[in-house]
């Protein structure tokens, strides 16, 4: 089963645009976070994201898109980054959650990734492409 | 205490040992020598969290305090043998226990719980020792490395859960009575080694890939597991081109899981599968395996020209797009490094597909007479599929009734009949399935 590790920094929906990790002794801790999953063999993915100040909202009101540029005054928690990772149960992906060096100010959300098996028949008659649409390939596309 | 908050902690102790037991049997086993005994304390570890985490709680670190409890009664274990010796007066036995126990006692104050991976390697190699069966290399792999009951590795392999337990207990004390070192092998060894490990893995995944449907979850469970295990290892041997070939094969194997069966759970062959329907996060991870195989050089193993063929197939975004010549190249150089009538009947379809019926034909019939391929239902098959595209429906018919009479296939079998009949004169073209 694939879960997604959302990080969810708690002040980062005010933090200025460019704002990078700076803290190396947090960066180090978290590196030998992430090579810990990864020597688990659990590990399938993770980035880091850029503060909300430099990203923008799309809403649709009234059918139409409108466009926001960050930051979101209203925004009370954002992502800062997130993992991808492949284990047996979710109880061995708050485990592997728990385990996170965090600061006091933040928040992981453990959520589990759909499959297509998860839609109903008619849904999945419908998405049946949406697992070749999940990733880039790397093939040449068909002429 | 609630029947919830048991469940809980049934669960939090299952958790843990999946995701602790291996590292915290190859520690032990570094300190006691003898993986069996390592075993059995970690064991007796999980038994202790069981009376104590329904009262105190689960521990902040419950990985750390299970390797904690488990450690201690190693020592404890190194006292008494100490002890006995003492009493024995074997002093050159004492001696090395002294040594031993320095070690261990080391081993327990400076060592960093993290920094596992020369362990787990040991421990991986020693389970995959060439003084077991393959079926007990397989059980102890399980046990060990998977941190699997007795149970859920007799229900994967539809065996008596008393012949696994046997399985295993045989393994352990063959381990002792052979006194195999609980080392990495030398390099002149390495490579045979290896060999065993990685076909322990093979195996392992071909049972849970063979299981196509119905049946117990732990079956295709035993895919992931060996998956899991061949990434750990790619970790931990991250120079050996084979691991990570046989990594790339089972990613892009398992990225097709969900095309191999229909509706209704009969198998569909990879030429006809919905590749839209393959996960292309795994052929991605595939690729990159089979990326670091290449990348460090040398001719391609076994392992990694499989994965090759694999990912020419996973590179065509129809089948129609397959690029056959290459796969009847790797092929060839699959059938050179590990002959076999199998890789040379693959060998004959990749050919027919590039370069017509013809070519695949002529190989497919020096096939004929190997006393291997003699009840083989795939070679009349493919015999026969050659014999239509090359207008000769007659023997075509009597092939496919041949391998019809061959498989023990059901669907298999109504298949083949039905192309059979086909064949006759008049009738109409058959249907692809």
């Amino acid at each position: 089963m694939r879960f997604m590790m959302l990080m969810i920094p708690k002040g980062y929906e005010t933090a200025s645009p460019g704002t990078v990790p700076d803290d190396t002794q947090a960066v180090a801790a978290m590196m030998a976070y992430n090579k810990s999953l990864q020597k688990a063999g659990v590990l399938i993915g993770c980035d880091g994201l850029h503060p909300p100040s430099m990203g923008a909202r799309v809403s649709f009101p009234g059918g139409k898109p409108k466009v926001v540029d960050g930051p979101f005054a209203e925004a009370k928690e954002v992502l800062g980054g997130y993992w991808m990772i492949d284990v047996a149960s979710r109880a061995e992906a708050i485990a592997w959650a728990s385990r996170c060096p965090a600061g006091e100010n933040e928040v992981i959300e453990v959520r589990q990734v759909q499959e297509l098996a998860d839609y109903p028949a008619d849904v999945q008659a419908v998405a049946a492409d949406f697992p070749a649409m999940q990733s880039h390939l790397g093939g040449k596309k068909p002429a | 205490m609630s029947g919830n908050s048991e469940r809980a902690i049934q669960r939090a102790i299952d958790t843990v040992w999946r995701m602790e037991s291996a590292k915290i049997i190859a520690k032990v086993a570094r300190m006691v020598r003898d993986v069996g005994l390592a075993e059995e304390l970690a064991q007796d570890a999980l038994v202790t969290a069981l009376e104590r985490w329904p009262q105190s709680g689960v521990p902040d670190k419950p990985g750390a305090w299970l390797m904690a409890v488990a450690k201690n009664s190693a020592l404890d274990q190194l006292r008494r043998g100490k002890l006995l010796a003492r009493k024995h007066e074997e002093l050159g036995h004492e001696l090395a226990l002294e040594q031993e126990m320095a070690l261990a006692d080391a081993d327990l104050v400076a060592s960093d719980d993290d920094d596992y991976g020369d362990d787990l390697l040991r421990l991986i190699f020693t389970a995959c020792h060439p003084v077991l069966s393959t079926e007990a290399r397989i059980a102890l792999t399980l046990r060990l490395l998977g941190g699997l009951t007795t149970d859920e590795i007799a229900r994967a392999f539809l065996v008596p859960e008393p012949t696994v337990a046997q399985r295993i207990v045989r393994a352990k004390r063959t381990l002792t009575e052979a006194r195999v070192p609980f080392e990495v092998p030398d390099a002149d060894q390495r490579e045979a080694r290896l060999a065993s490990v990685l076909e322990v893995l093979y195996l392992v995944f071909n049972e849970g890939y063979s299981a196509t449907s119905g049946g117990d979850w732990m079956r295709p469970a035993l895919c992931e597991e060996a998956l899991r295990l061949g990434r750990i290892l790619a970790e931990l041997a991250p120079r050996e081109p084979e691991v990570h070939g046989l990594v790339a094969l089972m990613e892009i194997q398992t990225s097709r899981a969900k095309a191999r069966t229909g509706p209704s759970g009969e198998p569909i062959l990879l030429l006809e599968q919905n590749r839209a329907r393959w996960d292309h996060l795994l052929i991605r991870r595939g690729l990159t395996a089979l990326e670091r195989a290449q990348a460090l050089g040398g001719a391609l193993g076994p392992y990694a020209l499989q994965a090759a063929i694999a990912a020419c197939h996973a590179r065509a975004p129809s089948a129609a797009e397959t690029d056959w010549p290459r796969i009847a190249a790797l092929y060839d150089a699959l059938a050179q490094l590990a002959p076999s009538p199998v890789v040379e009947l693959n060998r004959a379809v990749a050919l027919a597909m590039a370069f017509g019926p013809a070519a695949g034909l002529e190989l497919a019939d020096a096939l004929l007479s190997e006393p291997l391929m003699k009840n083989y239902h795939l070679l009349p098959s493919v015999r026969a599929d050659f014999l239509v595209k090359l207008g000769r429906l007659d023997e075509a018919r009597a092939e496919f009734e041949r391998a019809a009479s061959l498989t023990r296939n059901l669907r298999e079998r109504e298949l083949l009949l039905a192309r059979a009949a086909a064949c006759e004169p008049g009738s109409a073209p058959p249907q692809l399935p």
